[in-house]
């Protein structure tokens, strides 16, 4: 395994912020959640957090303060990996619509990138993406590995109704809205899939560290598929990856 | 039960909190000001963490179907029991068929309404307190009937009388640690921020306060990072935004300070154009 010259930091009372250096690439974020489940494997205290994102990782604990045996515990934790196990993650297969009914901006990337709609569709559903991040809205997920071509800044003003399930682009990423919410992401498509259920021990289906594939479905299979969606019966199609 | 004759201006259900869940982008939420909302708790014997009602500046009018007992703490909103006022930081008890009500605003601006044995309301990832898309509803809405448990035998730890309430409101004082990105921070904006005084914006509800005095950012955007309840983030256009319980579970902007537990509490208590300072703890 790299390993990699990290810092840490002491945050509020009772966090300890570690840092990578200042790039997004998949072996970073792989680094940070093998360094994150060797963290949870070995506090058994139930009210120690980890979260993660691009180039961190945050430990709050339940103790009002921290001191610096903490960050030497970590340091220890982190020192103390070994590259034999393989780093295992799923992934998934996504049904999309990208009927312009849904992919709402579809027409303006369309002219503002100078490619057709149905290439735009065809990248966007070629490549695997890869989980770097959940956040903003409870299981809104941020994707990596999105082609060069169709990368599009944000709107500068956000629409206030995104449709639950909608794709957007953002940027050099792609991402999902799991629910109803405002946002400033291009929209080109929309799942009728549940990616984040309350009801669920884990109500997020899909972890950080995950591949996401995308493809494509018609109008018809996306209401075939909302049908099972409500009366239960679909499964998200799963596989496990060492990628 | 509770019958919410009206809901007032935001009231929400809210314990200390969801945990766990903020790594799928689900906010810890919790009351605002936790230093009042545990008084309340105490005052019943109930446990810290039991869910209470949080009251945001116009009180609900609020008809109890049931014998209990209450505590209101926190901000005075002027409550009342039938129309005859009420003292704060007090047990009352609650026949069936009572009315609660609060009228003018005195002093805070978060008032905390608990119940013997605590409200029973909905638990969802371990947590009643609400939130969009988490609990069924955001916050209290007229009409609602809201469970509460039944009433318990009161034990009351007498150091809970010894409190001075006030205290927490009078201060501006806001304590604070340096954040993440302080040190990036010229010399003269390290000087400013403990200087100057801050005044609160319009824009601030339960997920964040953003300061109305521009501070001059030249600090580079960083890499979507994390952020946790009391995080002052400077934003491009030079905005001080200090994020609070419902607060985002990760940022881009550079994290300036971050305020401690009893900061937070107090802040709660804090609305528009009210003047805060920063003071820093030393580490």
């Amino acid at each position: 395994m790299k390993s990699y010259d990290l810092k840490y930091k002491k945050f509020g009372e009772n966090s300890i912020l570690v840092e990578w250096p200042s790039i997004i690439c998949e072996s970073i974020l792989k680094n940070i959640l093998l360094f994150k489940s060797e963290i949870v494997k070995a506090h058994l205290d139930i009210n120690t957090y980890v979260k993660t994102s691009y180039n961190s990782l945050l430990v709050t604990y339940s103790k009002k303060s921290v001191d610096s045996i903490k960050v030497t515990e970590l340091k220890n934790i982190y020192k103390s990996i070994r590259s034999i196990k393989k780093q295992v993650f799923n992934k998934w297969v996504i049904p999309v619509c990208y009927d312009i009914s849904f992919g709402k901006d579809l027409v303006f990337l369309e002219k503002s990138l100078s490619i057709k709609k149905e290439e735009i569709i065809s990248l966007h559903s070629s490549k695997e993406y890869r989980v770097y991040n959940i956040g903003f809205l409870p299981g809104f997920l941020y994707l990596g590995g999105m082609d060069t071509k169709i990368h599009h800044p944000r709107k500068e003003k956000p629409s206030l109704n995104i449709e639950k399930g909608a794709i957007g682009i953002g940027g050099s990423q792609t991402g999902i809205y799991p629910n109803k919410s405002p946002g400033g992401w291009n929209i080109i498509g929309r799942t009728p899939v549940n990616l984040f259920d309350i009801e669920n021990a884990s109500p997020c289906l899909i972890n950080s560290g995950d591949i996401v594939k995308f493809i494509s479905i018609s109008l018809e299979q996306y209401q075939l598929i909302s049908i099972e969606v409500e009366s239960n019966i679909y499964e998200l199609n799963k596989t496990l990856t060492d990628d | 039960m509770i019958e919410v004759i009206k809901s007032g201006l935001y009231s929400t259900i809210q314990d200390l909190g969801r945990f766990g869940f903020e790594n799928y982008g689900v906010p810890i939420s919790g009351s605002m000001d936790q230093f009042s909302s545990i008084i309340s708790n105490k005052l019943l014997g109930n446990k810290d963490q039991d869910a209470v009602m949080e009251i945001t500046m116009t009180g609900p009018v609020l008809k109890f179907l049931e014998k209990t007992k209450i505590s209101i703490t926190g901000a005075d909103i002027s409550p009342s029991i039938n129309n005859n006022p009420v003292k704060l930081n007090v047990v009352h008890d609650i026949n069936k068929g009572d009315l609660l009500s609060f009228g003018k605003l005195k002093y805070g601006i978060r008032s905390y309404l608990s119940v013997s044995g605590g409200f029973s309301t909905k638990e969802v990832m371990g947590s009643k307190s609400m939130y969009p898309n988490i609990t069924k509803s955001f916050r209290i809405a007229n009409g609602d009937f809201l469970k509460i448990k039944a009433l318990n035998k009161i034990n009351i730890d007498p150091e809970i009388t010894k409190i001075d309430y006030l205290e927490h409101f009078k201060t501006n004082k806001i304590k604070v640690f340096k954040g993440p990105e302080f040190d990036e921070l010229s010399g003269i904006q390290k000087h400013n921020i403990f200087k100057k005084n801050f005044t609160i914006s319009n824009n601030n509800n339960r997920m964040a306060f953003q300061l109305n005095e521009p501070f001059v950012n030249q600090l580079n955007p960083i890499i979507t990072s994390l952020v946790m309840q009391g995080t002052v983030q400077l934003t491009p256009s030079g905005k001080l935004i200090i994020l609070m319980r419902d607060n985002q579970t990760c940022g881009g902007y550079p994290r300036v300070l971050q305020l401690n537990e009893s900061a937070i509490n107090k802040l709660s208590q804090k609305y528009m154009n009210n003047e805060i300072k920063f003071e820093l703890i030393e580490n």
